[in-house]
Order: structure tokens, then C-alpha cells, then sequence
């Protein structure tokens, strides 16, 4: 910007958590560091374990979100790659790293929600504290902010979408096919059990996360100065946009049923739960 | 009637010091009475910038209790008044007196966006003609009072002092007012990303948070300026199509 190029006497910046603020500031943070940092670790130990990603008992086809698509699982689960015995590896995987079928796909909605607008916000206040609230003094004294690298980086955002929205679907197709239960006899019936319901809102949870992006609501209308915002453009621009002003709320929901979805099956493939069936 | 006790900043030049003022308060006072009540009974100098008492003119900018909020909108009954009300002058702008700061800054980094530069008109009157849904987005930028508590707020003025690389959040939601109308041909896009900084903003939304005018300033015009400087600068696909675009 050009300005008078002279420095302009400001108020020396505050120490870390230096504030006048009397209400619980700190609350959010601490909130979403600990959600956000519980959703962490259990995804990274799920993703770790290789096992009970797929639940067949009955006749039932439900499968891990954290695994789905599978390239490399068993055989009950129809990998689309290879067959891989439950905890075992493909003969080419280097023998000292672990293996998991989930490694091939966390990449994608982990960078999804990476780089996400608003979980960057969220995170750059409650890991990185830069600043740890509003109105409150930081730790650090320099800043480069997402100009410049690393976090210039965070503009790859629409790419995770395009990958996010090819997951919505396979997600809701997993959904589809947990509502199909194959009896004894090999016949394929429509069913519902508890765990075809969770899957379904699952799939509908990260659609509304998903498609309230602020890069998808550039891309259907946003980037238009509204020459024919009166026409389609214009309407799926307004659905968008209804869906990305509870942006947030989707984010977490979204966030924390997928990791329920993950462990529901996990605890029925363990044996440890058994899943109910409606009809 | 009962008291409060009001702790404000006093002093000049950035040399300030609490003083704490015990006043009688009543019912529907919002923190501006409360100043000038103080003014009243005995600090008459006491510096403070005000002026319509209604939210609209943007002149009472201050922070209270730690947040930037208009002291003409602040009711005493949503404060804590068990504990002295903190009343201090914005953090962003360089301080002159008591409440009272310079907010020159502002106008200064409003010249370096280009103006709005309508196209031709559609009409031989001079007129142009356009529906009302394809210039809806725009109208709530214009809410803006320019009280400057969003720039007051944003921590990259207010504690990394990028006043030079950065115009801050008021001016990104008059930028987009300028470049997301329907009329507007001109392109402030390498502007945002270079002179004008956009990239410092992470996102924090704490312009959202204090905008009296509930301007939705990070998700309606930040971020869609942020998405306009990708389509520009970085990404590679956008670059491609817009190579094998015809020209109109």
C-alpha cells in the first residue's frame, strides 16, 4: 500500500495473554484445541490399526469411513485394488513401514479440512495462538500470515474440494450399500439397521459440510460480479451460501460423526457391539 | 439509582494511566453517558470523539472491558459492573489523547484502492439497467459506518503494526463493494494480493466478531477476495481455461 512511508508511533503490542478482557476468552480455544486435538489422535490411531474397518455380520456391508474407498482390504469388503488379509500388507509395502488401507485416502479430507477456511481460523487460534483470541496479546512478535511460505500454501484449498466432493459420493454410496443386507442365501434385501442409519447421516453430514465450502460457493457463483445471479447460477450460488453460513456447525458435526461412524463399526467388527436391526 | 465505577485511560501521546471515576448510574445508560457523566462532575477534560449517539456515525470507537465496541451502543446492563468498567482508546491508531486516537491511517489506505469504474451505459439516457438480485450481495457492505473497530481488532495492524503492507478489514469490505458490482470493469485483484496485503489475514474473524453493522466482513468479502487472488495467482487450472476463454 502506499503511504506516507513514515512509521506511524503505535502502542507497543502486548505479552502473551495480556488482555482487559473480563469474560472467559480463553474458553473457545481451549474448546476446540481439545476437540480438534481429540479428533487427531483418534483418527491417527484408527488409521493405524489396519483392522475392524469392516463390518459383514449378517449379511450387513457397512465399511469405515476412514477406509472407504478400499484399495487394499479383505476379501468380504471387495477392495478395489487387491485383497489384503485383515492386518496383513501387499507384498510390495516396504516391510519396516506400517501399513493401512487407510493411509490412501485420510490424506484427502484431513487436507480438506486443513486447509479449510474456517477450520484455519480456528486452529491458527486455538494451536498457534497468533491470536489465541480476540483482542488478546500474542506470543510471537513477527508475523508472516498466509502471504507468504509456508501458509501461501493454504491456497490449494479448491484442489482437497474437488477430491472432497468425489468422496461425498462414494460415501453416500457406501450408505446406500449398508441399506442392502445379503441373507444366507446369497440374495441381496433392503434392510436397515443402526449402523445403515449412521452411515446415511454420515454421508448427508459431510455433504452439507462439503458443499458449504467458501471455494465451492466461489466456484458456482462467487466469482461472477452477478451478471446472472437472477438465473441458476444465482440460486445454487444461495444454496451454497445457506449452507456455509452454519459452515462451522457442519464442520463439527460432520467431524465428530465420522469418527463416531469409524468407531460404531469398529466396536460392531470387534465383536464388542452388535447392531441392531430395524427391518 | 446505583454505582459503577469506570477505569479510564488517561493521557497523551500513548503515556497513559487508568483513573478510575465513580459515577450514579441509571437505567438504559450506554457507556457514552457514562463519559459524560463523568466529563460533568468533574474531568471536563477528558477527551473523547463522539457524535450522533446512535450507532450510525462510527465516532465513539473504543475498547471496553478488552473488546472494540461503540461506546454508544454498549448498555451498562450487559456489563459487569461489580468490577470497574475499563475504558481505553483503540490499540491500532496512534493514541493522542485520553480516548482519543488518529485515525488518519484510514484515510490514507482507502486512496490506494482504485475507485469504482462503471462500463459503458446500457441506455442513450445515460442510465444502466440491472436487476436487483444481481446487486443484493454489495448492499451489505454498504452498512459500513467506518467506526474502525474491525481495524482496531485485526491483530495484524493491532500487534504486527503492517499498517504499510496491510489496508485491513474495513478496506477489503470497500474493495469488494467496488469489485463485486455488477457495473464495476476495473480490477483490484493484483492490488489485494501485493500492495494491499490480503494475505496476512488468517482468518480469525474478529472484524466479524465487533462490526456494529453485522457485516459478515471474513466470510462475505474476505474470503471471496482471498478466492479471486487464487483464481488470479494460484492455481494453475483457473490460468489454463481462462487461456482458452474467448475473448468477448
Amino acid at each position: 500500500m502506499t503511504t506516507t512511508g513514515t512509521k506511524i508511533p503505535l502502542p507497543q503490542q502486548r505479552a502473551f495473554g495480556k488482555t482487559t478482557r473480563t469474560d472467559r476468552w480463553w474458553l473457545k480455544p481451549l474448546l476446540v484445541f481439545l476437540g480438534f486435538g481429540a479428533f487427531v489422535v483418534y483418527s491417527t490411531w484408527a488409521a493405524f490399526q489396519g483392522t475392524n474397518y469392516f463390518y459383514g455380520v449378517d449379511g450387513a456391508d457397512y465399511i469405515s469411513p476412514f477406509y472407504s474407498p478400499l484399495l487394499f482390504g479383505v476379501a468380504e469388503a471387495h477392495p478395489l485394488i487387491s485383497v489384503v488379509p485383515e492386518g496383513g500388507r501387499p507384498p510390495w509395502w516396504p516391510g519396516w513401514m506400517p501399513f493401512s488401507a487407510a493411509f490412501f485416502i485420510l490424506w484427502a479430507p484431513g487436507g480438506f479440512r486443513f486447509t479449510c477456511y474456517y477450520y484455519r481460523g480456528a486452529y491458527y487460534k486455538s494451536f498457534w495462538l497468533d491470536p489465541v483470541n480476540c483482542g488478546v496479546g500474542e506470543p510471537r512478535k513477527g508475523y508472516r500470515g498466509e502471504q507468504k511460505f509456508p501458509l501461501i500454501f493454504q491456497n490449494i484449498h479448491r484442489y482437497f474440494l474437488y477430491v472432497a466432493l468425489i468422496f461425498i459420493i462414494i460415501l453416500l454410496w457406501d450408505a446406500m450399500k449398508a441399506f442392502w443386507f445379503t441373507d444366507i442365501d446369497g440374495i441381496g434385501h433392503f434392510g436397515i439397521g443402526l449402523g445403515s442409519v449412521i452411515m446415511l447421516c454420515n454421508a448427508i453430514f459431510l455433504g452439507c459440510y462439503t458443499c458449504g465450502c467458501h471455494s465451492l460457493r466461489h466456484l458456482v457463483g462467487g466469482r461472477k460480479d452477478c451478471g446472472t445471479c437472477s438465473g441458476p447460477i444465482g440460486k445454487t450460488y444461495s444454496c451454497v451460501s445457506g449452507l456455509n453460513g452454519k459452515h462451522m456447525m457442519w464442520a463439527w458435526i460432520s467431524l465428530f460423526w465420522v469418527g463416531f461412524t469409524d468407531f460404531y463399526i469398529r466396536m460392531c467388527a470387534a465383536g464388542i457391539w452388535s447392531d441392531p436391526r430395524f427391518f | 439509582m446505583s454505582k459503577a465505577t469506570f477505569r479510564i485511560s488517561r493521557g497523551s501521546g500513548g503515556d497513559l494511566t487508568p483513573a478510575d471515576y465513580e459515577i450514579e448510574i441509571g437505567e438504559g445508560m450506554v457507556v457514552l453517558d457514562a463519559v459524560h457523566q463523568i466529563q460533568y462532575e468533574g474531568a471536563s477534560d477528558l477527551a473523547v470523539r463522539w457524535n450522533c449517539k446512535a450507532g450510525k456515525c462510527g465516532s465513539c470507537s473504543a475498547e471496553i472491558n478488552g473488546m472494540p465496541r461503540l461506546m454508544c451502543m454498549t448498555r451498562l446492563e450487559d456489563l459487569d459492573l461489580s468490577q470497574p468498567v475499563t475504558v481505553e482508546p483503540m490499540r491500532a491508531f496512534p493514541h493522542v489523547r485520553d480516548l482519543v486516537t488518529d485515525v488518519s491511517f484510514n484515510y490514507r489506505a482507502k486512496k490506494s484502492i482504485k475507485p469504482f469504474k462503471p462500463r459503458k451505459p446500457d441506455n442513450a439516457d445515460g442510465t444502466w439497467n440491472m436487476k436487483q438480485e444481481d446487486v443484493e450481495r454489495v448492499q451489505e457492505f454498504r452498512k459500513c459506518i467506518e467506526c474502525f473497530l474491525c481495524q482496531d481488532v485485526c491483530h495484524v495492524l493491532r500487534d504486527h503494526h503492517k499498517h504499510e503492507e496491510f489496508i485491513g478489514p474495513r478496506h477489503f469490505v470497500y474493495s469488494a463493494a467496488l469489485e463485486m458490482h455488477p457495473l464495476d470493469t476495473e480490477d483490484r485483484v493484483a492490488d489485494l494480493k501485493k500492495a494491499q496485503g490480503i494475505g496476512y489475514c488468517n482468518i480469525t474473524k474478529c472484524c466479524t466478531v465487533v462490526c456494529p453493522e453485522h457485516i459478515k466482513i471474513t466470510d462475505n468479502a474476505i474470503i471471496p477476495l482471498k478466492e479471486r487472488v487464487v483464481d488470479e495467482f494460484y492455481d494453475p487450472l483457473t490460468k489454463l481455461f481462462r487461456m482458452f476463454k474467448p475473448k468477448k
